[in-house]
């Protein structure tokens, strides 16, 4: 049995991982399976917002050009969870599909895939209309070709959170929730982080604080853009099942999928209003209406599904829609991996293994030029000449 | 009634037709100000005087003469001047006031100044072994068959639990020639003893007192085989209920019935105060959660939407609509209808007739308080029927770090099927309390997300 409350005496570890969402979680195990003593400070619940309630989608499809190394790796963990953390969230390898409705969005497909292969990446593969309705024999007849990348999927966002959780307390990961971090202090070589109960220390400090880890990278001297907003899902009661891929579309905002229990989950990228102060997203059912206009367009059989619910989680978005994932510029000893902006749950464990090469090492492998926090200081002359890399605009529907 | 348009504006928006809910709108509109009232029903009176415009003689007769007075309230309230939306079914209200509804297959909103929320109770779930099973129902759910269909079972019946809609119900069935089994009392004479401390202030509400003496007497007139003391409920069957078992005074006891009412009290219908982000606490005494309110209702922080009735804490219909009315008066002085002192001399008469409304109330929480075994199950015991989630799951995703009801949707999905826990929000909330030995009100409740009731794809699609 897991201990569900940590010792408070123990105040003191190599890393404090501020956030105890899937990436604070992912971090935490991957430093503690290199031997590190780490505490995890989580102001709410573990899992409680961009983490428990995004669609859970494993997704290398639609992603930003710098992203999809790191999302390939990713997958390759996902593919293999179940023999990692010894659960594997419900990880199904259904495949994602984005669809084209008409013959922009076909043009659109077409740049979008050769594009990737220009850069030597052959996972998504253009499919005709045919192959569409093979994959989902249920859709539309309008639909009338896509994207298909078969070896993504999607899983359960709260079982992701509670198998990396709990496999890293099985290695001693304390983790402390309801306890805020407030204040960091670099003093005597260690860092000391304040919370309502009591001051922590550590060595090293991961900033996986998701919508709130902008209040702390401006605290250590890395200031950031980064905006606080809610993302919108809906699901619907149950209903047999009539489609495994994932779904998105490639002109209009959607991110759709069946569960194995039958219910239907709806969202792709919906922005809402968020209260800050009290942690919450504000539903707003007009913008909602439109995605149920595209299911049904889509699913014209789903008219008379009932909608269970609709939450909007609070999540960190970044201007340019790419993470902040690095060491801080300003102080030592610090790691950030936040701003995910609705497409961090894929990512999940590989920027864990990541972060623990950064703390461990110093250095990783992986491609993480491009996440710096220093991308959004003012480019000085000579640095303009430089290479700046071209940000790719994804399709408006990818799936989640 | 009248057409609606998506947008319109009104001062006052109610929610719910019963005494409350009428009852506000009827003051509100008297001062002047423009008033929508939406309900589910095709006609007012809420639960406790469901149908009441439309009732027969005879159904009038078999109800008695509380559920007739309702037809006043439902008179004044019909020539009162107010918009009333029929069959519309609220699914969220926001914090600014704004109210999506579903009417006739079509979804609309509108938005009113000030909202006031008179939605009432719902039954307190009686989570017991074989509670699941067909042929099981509450009586409060009984009732409303019997008050909106003039349905009544057509098998012999058991009656089990505790509480005035209990005996009510048993005292109209046998009015109307419905065969009860048994009446199976889980009320026992500690329950007796704690009440008689409260016994003086409830005689002064002697009228009532009788009311329900006289119920009782009734049923043991009418030779209802009845059992005081009752422990150990179980309901026995595989698929469908095919009977009771209960311990008295020792003994085990087994009555057969395919038709098992369970009832054990009220509890306020707090979905859409909780669903609006309102403080609420945990009242020790009725169990259940409320709203934290000012002297009107007005909920804290929440300055433009008012609680009234039995969504307050659980007074009755009398209770609910000198509420429906004080609340009415506050929106009336907010909207410069009447000034402070209109308002408060107006109110002092209703304070008067709602203390004395409500001076039974302790003597009846304390009599009818549902016994912890019904209320906080063993482990095999389904408490979410809807994700078949049992006590005991809960119980280990305490063990697994699970401290709140939030978390055990995402434990094991429960709280998250079609009621949204509605059914099951209340157990669940007192199991994780037990299992962490802290208070209710420490676990805290669901957050309760919005559509409120159901609404298709294709009803929402249509308002893109």
């Amino acid at each position: 049995m897991v201990s569900q409350t940590p010792d408070l005496s123990k105040r003191e570890a190599d890393v404090i991982v501020i956030g105890g969402g899937l990436h604070g979680m992912s971090s935490a195990f991957h430093l503690a399976r290199r031997g590190k003593r780490v505490i995890v400070l989580e102001a709410d619940y573990c899992g409680r917002h961009a983490s428990g309630v995004n669609a859970g989608g494993v997704r290398t499809l639609g992603r930003d050009l710098a992203e999809i190394p790191l999302s390939l790796a990713s997958r390759d963990i996902w593919h293999e969870l179940g023999e990692l953390l010894g659960d594997d969230a419900d990880f199904t390898p259904s495949g994602q599909l984005l669809v084209a409705e008409n013959e922009k969005d076909i043009v659109t497909i077409n740049k979008r895939v050769a594009l990737l292969e220009s850069h030597g990446f052959t996972h998504e593969k253009i499919i005709d209309g045919k192959t569409a309705h093979e994959l989902v024999p249920t859709i539309s007849p309008h639909v009338c070709g896509g994207i298909w990348v078969k070896d993504d999927g999607h899983a359960l966002p709260y079982r992701a959170v509670t198998a990396f959780r709990l496999a890293a307390q099985r290695m001693g990961v304390a983790v402390h929730e309801t306890t805020p971090a407030q204040r960091l202090d670099w003093r005597d070589g260690r860092w000391h982080v304040t919370t309502p109960r009591g001051t922590f220390s550590a060595e090293h400090v991961v900033n996986n604080a998701g919508a709130w880890a902008g209040e702390f990278a401006a605290q250590v001297g890395d200031p950031v853009p980064l905006e606080i907003g809610g993302l919108m899902l809906m699901i619907t009661y149950r209903l047999p099942a009539f489609v495994k891929p994932v779904l998105g579309a490639a002109g209009r905002p959607l991110s759709f999928k069946q569960f194995a229990n039958g219910t239907v989950l709806i969202g792709g990228g919906l922005r809402c209003p968020v209260d800050v102060i009290g942690r919450h997203g504000e539903v707003d059912f007009i913008r909602l209406a439109s995605s149920a206009q595209t299911v049904t367009d889509l699913f014209p059989h789903l008219r008379e599904l009932p909608v269970n619910r609709a939450w909007a989680g609070v999540e960190a978005f970044m201007p340019d829609n790419i993470p902040v994932i690095g060491p801080s510029l300003s102080s030592p000893n610090i790691v950030h991996a936040f701003g995910f902006s609705a497409h961090g749950f894929e990512l999940g464990p590989i920027v864990g293994r990541i972060v623990s090469e950064l703390v461990c090492d110093g250095t990783t492998a992986h491609p993480i030029a491009p996440f710096s926090a220093g991308r959004f200081r003012p480019v000085t002359a000579t640095e303009a000449g430089a290479a700046v890399p071209v940000p790719f605009s994804i399709p408006t529907g990818v799936p989640r | 009634m009248s057409d609606i348009q998506t947008g319109d504006r009104y001062d006052l928006a109610v929610v719910g037709a019963g005494p409350a809910g009428m009852s506000a709108a009827i003051t509100a509109r008297a001062r002047g100000l423009n008033v929508v009232l939406l309900d589910e029903q095709e006609a007012v009176g809420g639960q406790i005087y469901r149908n009441i415009t439309r009732a027969n003689p005879r159904a009038l007769d078999v109800l008695g003469p509380d559920y007739a007075s309702g037809a006043r309230i439902a008179d004044a309230f019909h020539i009162s001047g107010t918009v009333h939306l029929t069959g519309a079914s609220v699914w969220q209200v926001g914090r600014d006031g704004t109210i999506n509804y579903l009417r006739g297959g079509k979804v609309s909103s509108l938005h009113a100044t000030q909202v006031v929320l008179a939605s009432g109770a719902m039954e307190r779930p009686f989570p017991i072994p074989g509670w699941t099973l067909p042929g099981v129902l509450g009586a409060g759910a009984a009732q409303i068959l019997l008050k909106s269909a003039d349905l009544a079972p057509s098998e012999p019946v058991i009656l089990a639990g505790c509480g005035p809609l209990l005996y009510l119900l048993g005292w109209q069935y046998l009015r109307a020639g419905v065969p009860i089994k048994a009446v199976i009392d889980t009320t026992d004479t500690t329950d007796y003893v704690r009440a008689a401390g409260h016994l003086i202030e409830a005689l002064a509400a002697w009228p009532m007192l009788k009311k329900g003496l006289k119920l009782m007497s009734a049923l043991k007139k009418g030779k209802v085989p009845f059992y005081r003391g009752a422990t150990n409920l179980a309901v026995q069957g595989t698929d469908a209920a095919t009977g009771l078992r209960f311990t008295v005074g020792g003994k085990d006891m087994h009555v057969d019935s395919k038709v098992i009412l369970l009832h054990q009290g009220v509890v306020p219908n707090t979905q859409f105060t909780w669903s609006l982000r309102a403080k609420h606490s945990w009242n020790d005494v009725q169990l259940c959660w409320t709203p934290d309110v000012d002297a009107w209702g007005r909920l804290e922080g929440l300055p433009n939407i008012y609680v009234a009735g039995d969504g307050l804490g659980i007074g009755g219909a009398l209770a609910a609509a000198v509420q429906g009315q004080l609340a009415g008066l506050e929106v009336a002085a907010v909207a410069g209808k009447i000034d402070a002192g209109a308002r408060d001399s107006a109110a002092a008469p209703l304070r008067a007739e709602l203390a004395k409304q409500l001076r039974i109330r302790p003597f009846l929480d304390v009599l009818y308080r549902p016994k912890d075994a019904n209320r906080v199950p063993a482990d095999a015991v389904t408490v979410c029927r809807c994700e078949e989630v049992t006590a005991g799951d809960i119980r280990g995703y305490v063990a697994l770090g699970c401290s709140g009801p939030n978390q055990t949707k995402s434990f094991g999905r429960c709280g998250m099927g079609p009621c949204q826990g509605r059914l099951c929000g209340l157990t669940v909330t007192e199991v994780i309390a037990q299992a962490r030995g802290v208070s209710p009100s420490e676990v805290g409740y669901y957050r309760i997300r919005p559509p409120i009731k159901p609404v298709t794809l294709g009803e929402l699609a249509n308002e893109a």
